[in-house]
């Protein structure tokens, strides 16, 4: 699943933020896993316990080296693997616009896991809009380099989006985050995220 | 055919070695035995502080010979030796591997086939119901033989998965690591109703004497083979048969309207089934597959198996093969899911290939890259102890 993305052209800032959001000695799971590194991170960081879901099966050995606990599984099928409320965290970064039911997943997610992390790319940054407003053509950038024939990435949506269903879902944010590919800090990505914000991030909880 | 320098490079010669227990062991039959051997083979050195020993538990028609050569004739390598030897997934020249002949079995260990020291003659049917726990247990002894308190993991495929399976839940303190292989928690109706079908091949052959054939100079030889036969295609699977055999008819083009083989398919099963009467003792496999059957740890948690996995402590390594419909990826996620609410580490592939049950003797990339990162983290935690341990 790393490839949905073109990640190289991402910093690995996300993953510090994800890590601020991950309490210390708590159970995690990350979905849609990659190699690992995110996870390795935490267990090294946060000393995290838990587990990474990953269905690429070139992924496998990766994690297994970085020395995490890797489920080779489909999303797509839902998390009837994981007991209900068995995770404090549940993290999905950068691989709900590939799903094919993404409501749903969002559903699962908050029925093993206490919090909720969802990264994905930002649609609504000023340079796709600019695509298709201008261009007339969809949108290809170093985040989403596909073509729309091709594309893994068959769910887009933009930040305002993303509230919107965790409104419909119940679902409290409690944090939520914006940032650029380059990490840098710009006035328009604090006053305007969905417009300039290329990755976005949420940090969700079930509202009680 | 003649073997390669490098087949021989990589399959070192061994010789299979022998430990007589002389205790009576009483079996979960109730069934007893008055004093045993093992016969078993190792593989590389041993540390000093034995941390890197592995132990491997055969399956259904195997033996301790799982990696390794006996000769230079290029046909006597270990049923595994695709995945075990120096530079291999399970790397000897990291691991000590030990293998044994599980009692019951017919190459060495005691079974229906060795003398009962009470009556000088073959034990035959008398030989009791063995099942996997009684295994474990005798291996266990084995490992105290050679000093080996805890393995650094105990590795097994389809039967041999249920070994390491039980290994975890009986002796949680002596297994770091736990990896099975195209197993399941227990046999499901219509895999009992295999292994029945095999068992009555073998009991209704005139020649069986109700187990006693050793006297009568004589072996269920047609009983076996059709027994084979069925089990053979069980572990292949139907995209692998038609992609082997189709339809393909031997050296003709026409049918002969007779009952001698001639499709590819019926000779290649035949030929299977010849084989196998020459090396395996047909009460052993009905011992064999009676121990699958009944195989099934959660019987005593009210079939659950999460309670089951409770007593362990191991991290686990499960893998399955989808196109294997014998022991189908579904078994080994009912494992997984009952480690994680153990809360266990536990790290599971699904390995996508066309090959069936067999999968797990052969060498498929996902599968043996899966295989060699695991046993290389292995080896990296054996190592760490062994340098703890000569501070």
């Amino acid at each position: 699943m790393s490839k949905l993305l073109n990640q190289s052209s991402l910093s690995r800032y996300d993953h510090q933020i994800i890590t601020d959001w991950v309490e210390p000695q708590s159970r995690v799971i990350d979905l849609g896993c990659g190699n690992g590194s995110l996870l390795k991170h935490l267990q090294q960081t946060k000393q995290v316990s838990g587990y990474g879901v990953e269905l690429n099966p070139l992924m496998m050995d990766q994690c297994i080296d970085n020395g995490i606990n890797v489920i080779q599984f489909n999303l797509d099928q839902g998390l009837g693997h994981f007991d209900s409320d068995s995770f404090d965290t549940v993290i999905l970064s950068l691989t709900l616009q590939s799903m094919r039911r993404p409501r749903k997943l969002l559903e699962e997610m908050m029925r093993v896991g206490r919090q909720g992390i969802v990264t994905f790319p930002n649609f609504a940054h000023w340079r796709n809009r600019w695509q298709i407003a201008v261009g007339g053509h969809m949108p290809v950038s170093d985040e989403l380099p596909y073509k729309w024939y091709d594309t893994p990435n068959i769910h887009l949506c933009t930040l305002n989006d993303f509230h919107i269903l965790c409104e419909q879902l119940g679902f409290k944010i409690e944090s939520s985050i914006a940032v650029r590919t380059d990490g840098k800090q710009t006035l328009g990505l604090k006053t305007m995220p969905n417009l300039f914000g290329e990755i976005a991030l949420c940090r969700f909880t079930k509202i009680a | 055919m003649t073997a390669s320098q490098t087949d021989l490079d990589s399959n070192p010669l061994v010789e299979p070695q022998e430990v007589h227990f002389d205790e009576l062991l009483e079996l979960e039959s109730k069934g007893t035995l008055n004093g045993y051997s093992l016969t078993y083979e190792t593989y590389g050195t041993l540390n000093s502080d034995a941390s890197n020993a592995l132990l491997i538990c055969h399956a259904l028609s195997g033996n301790h010979h799982v990696a390794g050569r006996y000769d230079d004739s290029g046909r006597s390598y270990g049923w595994w030796h695709l995945l075990i030897g120096p530079g291999k997934p399970i790397d000897t020249n990291k691991f000590f591997v030990v293998c044994s002949n599980n009692i019951g079995g017919c190459n060495g260990s005691t079974g229906p086939s060795s003398i009962n020291p009470e009556t000088g003659k073959p034990y035959g049917t008398d030989f009791p119901i063995v099942t996997v726990k009684d295994w474990v247990y005798t291996q266990a002894k084995l490992s105290d033989h050679l000093g080996i308190q805890q393995w650094a993991a105990v590795i097994g495929g389809s039967l041999g998965g249920m070994q390491a399976m039980q290994w975890s839940i009986t002796y949680p303190e002596r297994l770091r690591h736990c990896l099975v292989i195209a197993s399941a928690s227990k046999l499901n109706a219509q895999n009992i109703g295999f292994n029945d079908v095999a068992r009555q091949a073998i009991r209704t052959d005139a020649e069986f004497h109700n187990g006693n054939f050793y006297q009568h100079q004589t072996s269920p030889a047609r009983g076996m083979r059709v027994a084979r036969m069925i089990g053979h295609i069980t572990y292949l699977s139907e995209d692998m048969m038609g992609q082997k055999f189709g339809r393909s008819l031997r050296k003709k083009s026409k049918f002969d309207y007779e009952f001698t083989p001639e499709f590819e398919v019926e000779s290649y099963l035949r030929y299977q089934g010849d084989q196998f009467i020459n090396k395996f003792d047909a009460n052993t496999y009905l011992l064999m597959t009676k121990a699958l059957d009944y195989f099934d740890p959660a019987a005593e948690t009210n079939d659950d198996l999460t309670q089951a996995l409770a007593p362990a402590i191991a991290d686990f390594l499960v893998i399955s093969f989808s196109s294997d419909w014998r022991f189908s990826p579904e078994r080994s996620r009912e494992i997984v899911r009952a480690l994680q609410s153990n809360k266990l580490n536990v790290s599971y592939a699904e390995v996508d290939c066309p090959q069936g049950h067999d999968s797990f003797l052969l060498e498929i990339d996902d599968y043996t890259r899966v295989m060699r990162s695991y046993l290389n983290r292995i080896a990296r935690e054996s190592s760490d102890a062994e340098a703890d341990h000569n501070v």
